[in-house]
């Protein structure tokens, strides 16, 4: 009862915030200067060619009128029409989805790895010059953002020790058996070995990117939480029963360290969503924050409003994922 | 056994000390571009593109770091662009945190009204892609200084609003703050007087850091050829560029890339170094 209160409680506020996101981009796009309709025509093209395109496109209506005709069709699962590509945003924005999350799903694993690995060494060789180390390496992985993490990795992985590709999803000639845009997954199902090798040294740096600054986030925060869970008297007395240090911490302190971790990787997962937006710019990977960069440029405010309601729509379900699987994972919230 | 923030606070020092004295440097070099400059950052030179660092054969002598594909001296951009980056963290990081701090020192020492509506604010902002909403921002209010500085103003407000209001509401609570109230203090001569020197190493820690992403920021807003006009010097435009010609002139790339690297590590770094020295609370 409790628990279907709270969804109940979270599904308004989300609503409420998405309402709150539309409106903002609705209102902030259109105080623009410059009329986006007078840039798509050439040049040339008379007043009166504006004026129909505009009305075309709903653009000589008032801005409460225009947000009202938007949202009815929000509402019925039409987003309008782009005006750059004369496709309708949904479509669009739907095709470039897949790429995105396969990017940013496997950062999080990227970044769960290697944050748990570094984690778990520092715990093991605790007291030792080599935690000094890994606390360095996570203080500087934490220090610089995605864009930077890019950048050097361009540098290093595609130029220095030319191993991985630098731009783009997949090599363009070749030929594609797919029928969904989640190549890397299809690619797999289809057992094109060959394809999906390709694709992931396309998404390996991006993803890496991602992934370092959440990696050294969940280590330090894992670390710490071992540390506080080491010293408690159940590990103590498994210790005395004879188990090794190995099997104590992955086997009786990591499952009871791990659930603040697992909320803030709940947490620090929309940054990395957020993030994609200017790693896949700079690996011209061709998702949606590519597709959003490419929107502003072109000022098509039909496609910029989809994208980002689809951002914000993608960042409040997972918050709201996380809070759930907080709720019935930690059994004192359940009992509350 | 050696204990975890006993070895944290053995290397809060050198890290402090080469944080600053990186940052410090940069903005001598900054102030005296005019003059240390050894090329005009917007001269180009089409006979003298692409030309390597001093250390590599064909490199042309007065041009240290290479020039770029218009021959543009790479060097003396990277000093000019330091004077956008600073100006960039020093206006933008200060605006930030007046505004976010203010904001949240209201939502959690008055709570109330105000408390519902900034936080509902912070609510729908967190829901916002901030690159996204950045690029957004400065397409809309057009290239320049002012708009790079109101569009990180704008966005991460919230990161001080957040923490200083979570912090005051701590604060508040406290028996310090109910004796002054006794004295006779009023509302916001408390908040002002009381909570506020209490937050204020938390907020300084925040600057820090505040102004290292406006750093990021304004070079991610140039990658993307939305800062201030297209040919100005700016750290992220020459990055923009560089990676464009990084297999025929890594040069281009390389060097703006150490200079943002280092001073974005150095923001941040002096930033876990304050707080590990003097806020018990962030701590």
């Amino acid at each position: 009862m409790q628990l279907l209160q709270t969804i109940f409680l979270r599904l308004i506020t989300t609503a409420v915030t998405l309402f709150g996101v539309a409106v903002i981009v609705f209102v902030v796009i259109r105080i623009v200067p410059g009329n986006p309709i007078a840039m798509m025509l050439p040049p040339g093209a008379t007043e009166a060619d504006i004026a129909r395109l505009s009305a075309l496109y709903g653009l000589d209506k008032s801005i409460p009128e225009q947000f009202a005709i938007w949202s009815g069709g929000v509402l019925r699962g039409d987003f309008g029409t782009s005006i750059t590509t004369r496709q309708p945003v949904l479509g669009l924005v739907l095709g470039r989805l897949p790429a995105t999350l396969e990017l940013a799903i496997m950062a999080l694993v990227m970044a769960v790895l290697i944050g748990g690995v570094m984690a778990l060494t520092g715990t093991r060789l605790r007291g030792t010059r080599s935690e000094g180390a890994i606390d360095v390496a996570n203080g500087m992985a934490l220090s610089i953002p995605d864009f930077l993490w890019g950048l050097v990795l361009i540098l290093a992985f595609g130029v220095l020790l030319p191993v991985f590709h630098i731009s783009g999803r997949i090599t363009p000639s070749l030929q594609l058996p797919f029928s969904t845009n989640f190549y890397l997954f299809e690619s797999l199902v289809r057992l094109r070995f060959d394809l999906w090798a390709d694709i992931v040294s396309h998404m390996f740096l991006p993803a890496l990117a991602l992934a370092i600054p959440l990696s050294a986030v969940i280590g330090q925060l894992l670390k710490q939480s071992l540390k506080e869970t080491m010293h408690l008297d159940y590990v103590t007395l498994s210790r005395t029963k004879g188990y090794g240090e190995n099997h104590v911490i992955l086997h009786e302190a990591l499952p009871n360290a791990i659930l603040p971790t697992l909320t803030l990787i709940g947490v620090q997962f929309t940054f990395l969503i957020g993030g994609t937006v200017i790693i896949e710019r700079l690996f011209s990977y061709e998702g949606l924050g590519n597709l959003a960069i490419d929107a502003v440029i072109n000022r098509d405010l039909p496609l910029i409003q989809g994208i980002v309601i689809l951002f914000a729509a993608i960042f409040t379900v997972v918050n709201l994922v996380v809070d759930l699987l907080y709720a019935t994972l930690n059994p004192r919230l359940r009992h509350a | 056994m050696l204990d975890g923030r006993g070895a944290i606070q053995h290397r809060a020092g050198p890290r402090l000390w080469l944080s600053a004295l990186w940052l410090g440097l940069l903005v001598v070099l900054a102030l005296g571009a005019p003059w240390i400059a050894p090329k005009d950052p917007l001269a180009q030179d089409l006979m003298l593109g692409r030309l390597p660092p001093f250390w590599i054969d064909g490199a042309e002598p007065g041009y240290w770091l290479g020039t770029d594909s218009l021959g543009r001296d790479v060097l003396s951009r990277i000093l000019w662009g330091a004077r956008l980056a600073l100006t960039v963290a020093l206006v933008a990081g200060t605006l930030t945190c007046l505004i976010g701090a203010t904001l949240g020192l209201m939502a959690g020492f008055l709570r109330g009204a105000s408390d519902l509506v900034i936080s509902r604010l912070v609510d729908i902002w967190m829901a916002f892609p901030p690159v996204l909403f950045s690029i957004l921002l400065v397409a809309v209010l057009g290239p320049g200084l002012f708009s790079i500085i109101a569009a990180i103003v704008l966005i991460d407000w919230t990161r001080f609003a957040r923490v200083v209001r979570a912090e005051a509401m701590t604060q508040g609570a406290m028996d310090y703050v109910a004796s002054a109230q006794v004295a006779g203090r009023g509302r916001i001569g408390t908040m002002a007087l009381e909570i506020l020197p209490n937050v204020l190493p938390t907020i300084g820690v925040l600057l820090t850091l505040e102004m290292g992403i406006a750093v990021i920021v304004e070079a991610i807003l140039s990658f993307v050829n939305l800062s201030i006009s297209t040919d100005a010097p700016t750290w992220g435009g020459m990055i923009a560029e560089g990676r464009t010609s990084v297999h025929q002139a890594w040069w281009v790339l390389v060097f703006p890339l150490l200079a943002l690297f280092l001073t974005v590590l150095s923001f941040s770094q002096l930033g876990e170094g304050l707080k590990d020295r003097f806020d018990p609370v962030l701590r």
